[in-house]
């Protein structure tokens, strides 16, 4: 059964579409990652969804109730996260998790049994009775979190969760939100980063300027972008014109930019020495090449042929 | 608590007139265009009453905590006062005639409402501070009244400036201010600075939710609180200041409530300033808190 449903849903800022008619479903207990450039539509569609914005056309359905129909039941049904820890600097870790427990309406005695769990579970236990300002980002972050499930929420919308944060505390933010996902909570993730998609979701949905691009489990986009990026410096750009020539003529899809050739390959060691006899057979001069992960760019390519666009928010 | 949205086909408009003729009160329009309707099928549960006391409850408490939290607040709630006392005092007595009173009895009552005045701006910084953290986004998520929040930043006003309020009383007493009213009059007193504070709390709360950035509240609590507490009656009498500002300055709600304030607190004629200072504030809270929550609902929804 599907927690969040999304049918057709529109969002103008002005006469520009934010949105262009967006379908998603995520059934219960899966995350279904939202990836995407700057601008693309994926904050503006967390926003419909926990009531903050009202959408312009078509639905979306939070846990049985619409969203514009019954704001007050979806709210009931959902944590959220957004881009910045929205918490209260002044507040220590522990009043701050108080005050939204009693913000959810929780009973007391259930507020005071479950701040210390999250404290342990979160690793803030130390820092409970300390001002949130004297926080790194990281700390805020997690506490952020905390605060967004006390109420042990069925559905959870977290905004680029690891934005800004460090490789350590992006890899602590993994380990709680997969935590989340065991305990049967509907997750929908917004993220700029595929390897944070891939590692995370059950299910990827790529959105650019407000349309759903491309959907599937991470395997199946890893598949048609390609596992891995085969990253070739040719010597100059005479090698490169014959490079993409050949390449062209056995049919491999790469992306070319002045003498650097980017090939999407499964990452395997017969495909890569394929790619190489073949430049080694046409004496093509190579400088250097590397193998790397596909990154955002590249998705963003295979899906729409050019580099993602900078936008300013 | 279920209702149903439908979507109408474009070519099905239907038009806000039929609706109200209809008297149809379960259906609501959802889009500017007529093309979406509500049908409730069961009522909608009610915001219950007790759920909004326990909100503006747990956001006042929220913000009276950040008066002992943060030091910038405790530093400006104690020096402020005194400084502007002991300043106002030592630099104006000598030089400004104020009549039968004397000076520091005179300027009191102006310090204490000009503090009052001041003191109502933290909600306009409290509540643009709160926008721009994300932290009104995040209570908008919650199943809660949101404007709770600003109900809780206004109701600490008060308590801020009643702890103001007596720090000044203290250092004016130090001085030698020695008051001749009665426990009547202080009630009165408190009474009319309460609805006062109460009022300019509101109307900061516009200028907060008005304001883009935190910088900018400042400068607009200043262009507003400032003409209105130094063009009054607040440290030279009315009188000595020329034609069109005497005007002014004679009639407006500072002025009233500063001219209120002295009397009670020296003993004289209050004449219509305590009614005008009711007035005054009763008229900017019934201006203020339905703009306040108007802008605090549109804010970011577009």
């Amino acid at each position: 059964m599907s927690i969040i449903n999304i049918e057709n849903l529109k969002k103008f800022f002005g006469k520009l579409p934010v949105l262009d008619g967006i379908n998603l479903s995520v059934p219960q207990g899966t995350m279904l990652a939202l990836l995407g450039p700057n601008g693309a539509g994926k904050t503006t569609t967390i926003k419909i969804l926990s009531t903050l914005l009202k959408p312009d056309g078509g639905r979306a359905i939070v846990n049985g109730y619409d969203v514009t129909c019954d704001p007050r039941g979806v709210r009931r049904s959902i944590g959220l996260t957004g881009q910045y820890a929205a918490i209260d600097e002044f507040l220590t870790g522990k009043e701050n998790l108080e005050l939204f427990g009693m913000l959810y309406h929780m009973h007391k005695k259930d507020i005071k049994r479950r701040i210390p769990e999250l404290l342990e579970r979160f690793e803030l236990t130390n820092a409970a009775s300390r001002a949130v300002r004297t926080y790194s980002g990281g700390m805020r972050r997690k506490l952020d979190l905390a605060a967004c499930i006390i109420a042990s929420p069925p559905v959870v919308f977290l905004d680029e969760p690891t934005t800004g944060l460090d490789p350590r505390s992006r890899l602590a933010t993994w380990e709680i939100i997969r935590e989340m996902m065991r305990s049967q909570t509907t997750i929908l993730l917004t993220t700029q980063q595929l390897e944070e998609a891939d590692q995370l979701a059950n299910n990827i949905a790529f959105i650019n300027e407000g349309k759903i691009i491309a959907e599937g489990t991470s395997d199946d986009l890893k598949l048609r972008v390609g596992g891995r990026r085969l990253e070739i410096l040719l010597k100059d750009n005479k090698n490169a014109v014959t490079a993409s020539q050949i390449l062209e003529i056995n049919n491999i899809k790469f992306n070319i930019e002045n003498r650097a050739v980017n090939i999407p390959t499964n990452g395997n060691i017969s495909s890569l020495t394929n790619i190489l006899a073949l430049m080694e057979k046409n004496s093509i001069q190579i400088d250097t090449f590397s193998l790397r992960k596909p990154t955002l760019d590249d998705v963003f390519m295979y899906y729409t042929g050019h580099k993602t666009k900078d936008f300013k928010n | 608590m279920m209702s149903l949205c439908i979507t109408l086909d474009t070519k099905q408009k239907i038009s806000k007139t039929n609706l109200h003729q209809d008297n149809t009160k379960p259906i609501r329009i959802m889009s500017n265009d007529f093309t979406r309707i509500e049908v409730c099928i069961k009522p909608k549960e009610p915001h219950l009453f007790t759920d909004l006391l326990t909100d503006i409850w747990v956001l006042t408490r929220r913000s009276l905590l950040h008066i002992i939290k943060n030091i910038d607040q405790i530093l400006g709630l104690t020096i402020q006062p005194i400084m502007f006392m002991l300043l106002f005092y030592f630099v104006f007595s000598g030089a400004i005639e104020v009549g039968d009173v004397d000076y520091l009895s005179f300027l009191l009552p102006g310090i204490l409402v000009q503090s009052l005045a001041f003191g109502s701006l933290y909600t306009s910084l409290s509540v643009a501070t709160d926008l721009q953290r994300g932290i009104t986004d995040r209570l908008k998520s919650l199943p809660i009244n949101s404007t709770a929040s600003i109900t809780g930043h206004v109701l600490a006003d008060l308590v801020r400036n009643l702890i103001q309020g007596i720090i000044l009383l203290f250092t004016s007493f130090f001085l030698g201010f020695n008051p001749s009213a009665g426990v009547k009059e202080w009630l009165i007193i408190i009474a009319l600075s309460a609805v006062f504070t109460f009022a300019i709390s509101w109307l900061s709360a516009i200028m907060g939710l008005a304001a883009k950035t935190i910088e900018s509240v400042n400068w607009l609590g200043f262009i507003v609180i400032f003409p209105l507490t130094f063009a009054s009656a607040a440290f030279v009498p009315t009188e000595t200041m020329p034609f069109g500002l005497r005007q002014f300055a004679q009639n407006q709600p500072v002025t009233h409530i500063i001219e209120a304030i002295r009397a009670l607190l020296l003993g004289m004629e209050t004449g219509n300033h305590i009614k005008m200072s009711l007035i005054w504030s009763l008229i900017i809270i019934a201006i203020s808190v339905p703009i306040t929550t108007i802008l605090f609902k549109q804010h970011g929804r577009n």
